[in-house]
């Protein structure tokens, strides 16, 4: 990233910092006080992103948009109806309610269960320090990344997910985020950390739902800091407006045999980001990154995948597929490295996508670094149209062009949308889909 | 201008770094005739003077020079490749060295100076009556300039013109400058642009409409002068109907300092033509330290108009660093564009290499085959881009690259970007990287094979999808450089 002249755009922050600065006082934690501190030197160290010649990771996404445009924190109000009725809902779950980028405790429910407690990560920031302060800002890092270095020095309470060790559970915790309507250009920070003991197994979904109808900022960080054997699963869901710049980052770091699996769906938003970075750091580690992205109108959705292999036996699945049409743009950039001495690393990575309207582009770089040669690695990337022959099988059966159609971009979506647990959320996502997909024949293409 | 006589001693080998077995690292004794170190408006006012240019052409030299300057001033030398090496210093480099030839240029090959003949001798270069029963017309390009050409007579009768740069420049200005920047413009990249400014000789082809070239016709290059940089220009034009089988083969001496290499290929394949371009690439690839070797850094590029095919063959053994990316432009409808490499990285060798394939034309068609060896402590990368654009109507692309380690201090990558802006376009792309399996290993090792000859054996099998697409000749010489240039790499 270059560094950017202080702009208007970026005094903004500097004053929205100013006051996280002025309202720190005696109750909060010091070193928590001193991470935003060092946060706010790098953001404002390397300022934006361009996509200026050699900066690999945005080559395809421009983000000049924040450079013209003034985002900044305020805080609207939401009833719990509107909350249920905006996303997946079960009385069962641990659901934690964060609203414009806020811990809404009101909001929640079930926070603590057994062995999982779901808390507000600023106010647990003193009496759970040895377990946070470890975690915070050391799993997603803020040196070099100009969005994990904002949300933390600007994030406001942030959820805390604590499993401990040993503990496997059966319901899922749903963190539900909400922009709300009633006032455009809203800054968000939506912060996440989840902890999990040595040999727990848990599922944590987040959910980004924007119920305004005008350009807003939202820049979400979820890390996560396994225990040794841990399993976490986690669930991406995405529904942006399309005049909104969204922009998350997810990261994770492995001890031994611990495993991360994550599944996205992504839509909506005018510039998207999903930047998801996981630190194979010991032997026996496993990740499964899969995806899925649909764009229309003028949307633009890139995926930044990659994982990082250190140590030998690890094991990693990369595998998005992509939905466009109308003008839209989308990008996988995926990568996976492999450091000297990661023996028997096994990867694999790839990228599906299917392209339904002129106008609309697919940038796809599946890319592989390998600096070890006991391993066993590969990829693909493909990009093509509904296929004729299957549109023919179907017609010829009785069945109309477009609903021949429509099986088939949803039986490619669903290999993904298959995979969110519990199959309540799959649901929720097939009902999404019942109106994205046709509104995705923009040219009748389908 | 200076002339002297470089390099001082005629020895087989430079037996200090003889460590590794570089066959072709001969210095050959001849004169030349240089151009004092360094870049300025002088220098490329002299090369152009040298080589009798008309005015027209040295403005084109002097607009590059201009635009390298303001590449240069504004650190424009591309750095994105995943090599490294110590920063190249543009004053301190011959940028023109000519065997010096005792009277005017040879009439016929009786008067190709004896010591040049021996050193394409060494070579193996079929240039006398060899070359004949070889069918190989060869144009030998000597340092810069080019020294002979041979069976120009046979060619002459078909209509072809086959010859180097500058002759083409003296008796053909017409077809140079039409076709001269056509395809790689002087604006090109920091490399190409350099070339634009410098260049000094390089190979001609053009086959009038509806010829089939019935031989093939082959360039061998090769480094003499220590601490000169060669930057030759090939242009071939395959008019409509035409085709056209092209090789080029290079080589150069041991020498412990780096020799940059920045050459420009340009191939304009008409309506309905067809232009195979086979390339074995074996520079001297530096010590087994990874001391002195060629800086390969080629713009190679093609355009395929309607119905036309554009064929890259490449297999590089050879040079320090390569950074090079044959591409085809498939701008006409029904075009066809193909990439066959194998690209090998043994010692401390760095490779950054693969294609481009821009589909503009409906209909057009892309294979690539990349497969990369990397060994020692040599680093192999894959980069290639398929864009497909809008108007590109039914494109397809199939990709392949694999990749073989051997050995746990060497990399391979792979790094391909794929751009698709038309929904009709069917694009594949897969790779693989792996090492050689322990499973075949053994089981030719159980039959009294030893382990180098194994691998040999399932390297040359991996390779074949690549190496069946050269000619004959150039195929047995690449399975042999693989050999050799992985002698040591296995055990």
């Amino acid at each position: 990233m270059t560094t950017a002249a202080i702009s208007p755009t970026i005094a903004a922050y500097a004053s929205e910092f100013a006051a996280v600065r002025a309202s720190a006082n005696s109750n909060s934690s010091s070193w928590l006080t001193s991470l935003r501190e060092s946060a706010w030197a790098e953001f404002e160290k390397i300022g934006f992103p361009t996509t200026r010649r050699g900066n690999e990771t945005w080559k395809y996404t421009d983000l000049g948009r924040l450079d013209r445009e003034t985002f900044s924190r305020s805080f609207g109000e939401i009833s719990l109806a509107e909350v249920k009725s905006a996303a997946p809902w079960s009385d069962d779950w641990q659901t934690a309610v964060v609203v414009d980028g806020k811990f809404v405790a009101g909001l929640s429910n079930n926070l603590s269960g057994a062995g999982v407690s779901v808390t507000e990560l600023e106010a647990s920031a003193a009496a759970d320090e040895a377990v946070i302060k470890s975690a915070l800002g050391q799993v997603a890092k803020v040196e070099g990344n100009a969005f994990v270095a904002l949300n933390t020095a600007l994030f406001s309470g942030g959820v805390f997910v604590n499993v401990a060790a040993g503990v496997e559970t059966e319901q899922p915790v749903h963190i539900i985020n909400i922009v709300t309507a009633g006032a455009d250009n809203r800054a968000s920070y939506p912060r996440t950390l989840v902890t999990a003991g040595a040999n727990s197994k848990a599922s944590v979904i987040e959910s980004f739902i924007n119920l305004s109808d005008g350009p807003q900022f939202v820049v979400p960080v979820i890390e996560v800091s396994l225990g040794e054997g841990s399993t976490v699963t986690h669930y991406r869901i995405q529904l942006e407006n399309e005049k909104t710049i969204h922009l998350g980052t997810t990261r994770t770091v492995h001890p031994a045999n611990a495993v991360f699996n994550s599944t996205s769906f992504a839509t909506g938003p005018a510039i998207g980001r999903n930047d998801v970075h996981t630190l194979l750091a010991e032997p026996g580690a496993e990740t499964t990154l899969h995806g899925l992205y649909i764009t229309n109108g003028k949307s633009h959705q890139d995926n930044e995948i990659s994982t990082t292999h250190e140590k030998p036996h690890g094991t990693s699945h990369q595998y998005y597929k992509g939905i466009l049409a109308g003008k839209s743009r989308a990008v996988f950039s995926g990568r996976v490295v492999v450091k000297p001495g990661a023996m028997k690393t096994l990867a694999e990575q790839k990228d599906m996508n299917l392209m339904l309207s002129h106008g609309a582009e697919i940038d796809t770089k599946p890319s592989l670094e390998i600096y070890a040669d006991d391993v066993k690695c590969a990829h693909g990337a493909t990009a093509g149209h509904v296929d004729k022959n299957m549109l023919f099988y179907l017609m010829s059966r009785g069945v109309s062009r477009h609903d021949a159609a429509f099986m088939l971009v949803a039986g490619f979506a669903g290999e993904i949308v298959d995979e969110f647990q519990p199959a309540q959320v799959s649901e929720f996502l097939y009902k999404k889909l019942e109106t994205i997909i046709p509104g995705l024949d923009s040219e009748g293409i389908l | 201008m200076t002339s002297s006589k470089t390099p001082p001693s005629s020895i087989s080998r430079e037996t200090d770094l003889s460590g590794m077995e570089y066959r072709w690292g001969f210095v050959t004794d001849v004169e030349s005739d240089m151009a004092p170190k360094g870049l300025n408006e002088d220098t490329v006012r002299f090369i152009s003077a040298k080589k009798n240019e008309p005015e027209w052409l040295l403005e084109w030299r002097l607009r590059a020079y201009k635009h390298w300057l303001k590449l240069e001033a504004n650190d424009a030398e591309p750095t994105w490749a995943k090599v490294k090496y110590p920063a190249i210093d543009y004053q301190d480099m011959y940028y023109y060295s000519a065997p010096r030839s005792k009277d005017a240029a040879p009439k016929s090959m009786d008067e190709v100076d004896p010591e040049l003949l021996e050193a394409f001798e060494k070579l193996g270069v079929p240039l006398h009556e060899r070359q004949k029963l070889a069918g190989v017309a060869v144009d030998a390009v000597f340092d810069s300039v080019s020294v002979a050409t041979t069976f120009a007579d046979k060619l002459e009768e078909l209509g072809i013109i086959f010859c180097s740069f500058n002759e083409a420049v003296q008796k053909h200005p017409e077809l140079v400058k039409k076709y001269l920047g056509s395809v790689v413009p002087y604006t090109d990249n920091f490399f190409a642009t350099l070339n634009s400014a410098v260049f000094s000789d390089g190979s001609f082809a053009y086959i009038p409409p509806g010829v089939k070239c019935p031989i093939e016709l082959m360039t061998y290059f090769r480094i003499n002068t220590e601490g000169s940089g060669q930057f030759e220009r090939t242009l071939i034009v395959a008019d409509k109907g035409a085709s056209v089988s092209y090789l080029e083969g290079c080589t150069a001496p041991v020498r412990k300092t780096s020799q940059l290499h920045a050459a420009v290929v340009e191939l304009v394949a008409l309506d309905d033509s067809e232009i195979k371009y086979s390339t074995v690439q074996n520079w001297f690839p530096g010590t087994k330290e990874g001391v002195g070797g060629v800086y390969n850094f080629v713009t190679k590029r093609g355009r395929a108009d309607d119905r036309a095919k554009i064929s890259w063959t490449q297999v590089e053994t050879g040079s320090a660093i390569t950074w090079k990316y044959p591409s085809v432009i498939l701008k006409g409808d029904d075009s066809v564009g193909e990439f066959y490499s194998v690209a090998l990285a043994n010692n401390h060798q760095q490779a950054d290499t693969g294609t481009k394939m821009i589909h503009m034309g409906r209909n057009t068609k892309s294979t690539i085959v990349a497969k990369g060896i990397s060994a020692g402590f040599g680093q192999n990368t894959y980069r290639g881009q398929v864009k497909i654009m809008p108007g590109a109507e039914n494109a397809t692309n199939h990709t392949q690259c694999d990749s073989l380690l051997i050995g746990d201090k060497c990399g391979a990558h792979t790094v391909p970007y794929i751009e698709v802006q038309n929904p009709t376009a069917r694009l594949e792309h897969e790779a693989s990287t792996s090492k050689v399996s322990d499973e075949q290993l053994f089981y030719l090792m159980q039959r009294g094979i030893s382990e180098e000859e194994a691998h040999h054996m399932i390297i040359t099998g991996w390779s074949r999808d690549v190496i069946r697409e050269l000619p004959f000749e150039f195929a047995m010489e690449a399975s042999q450089l693989l050999k050799v240039s992985l002698e040591g790499a296995v055990g």
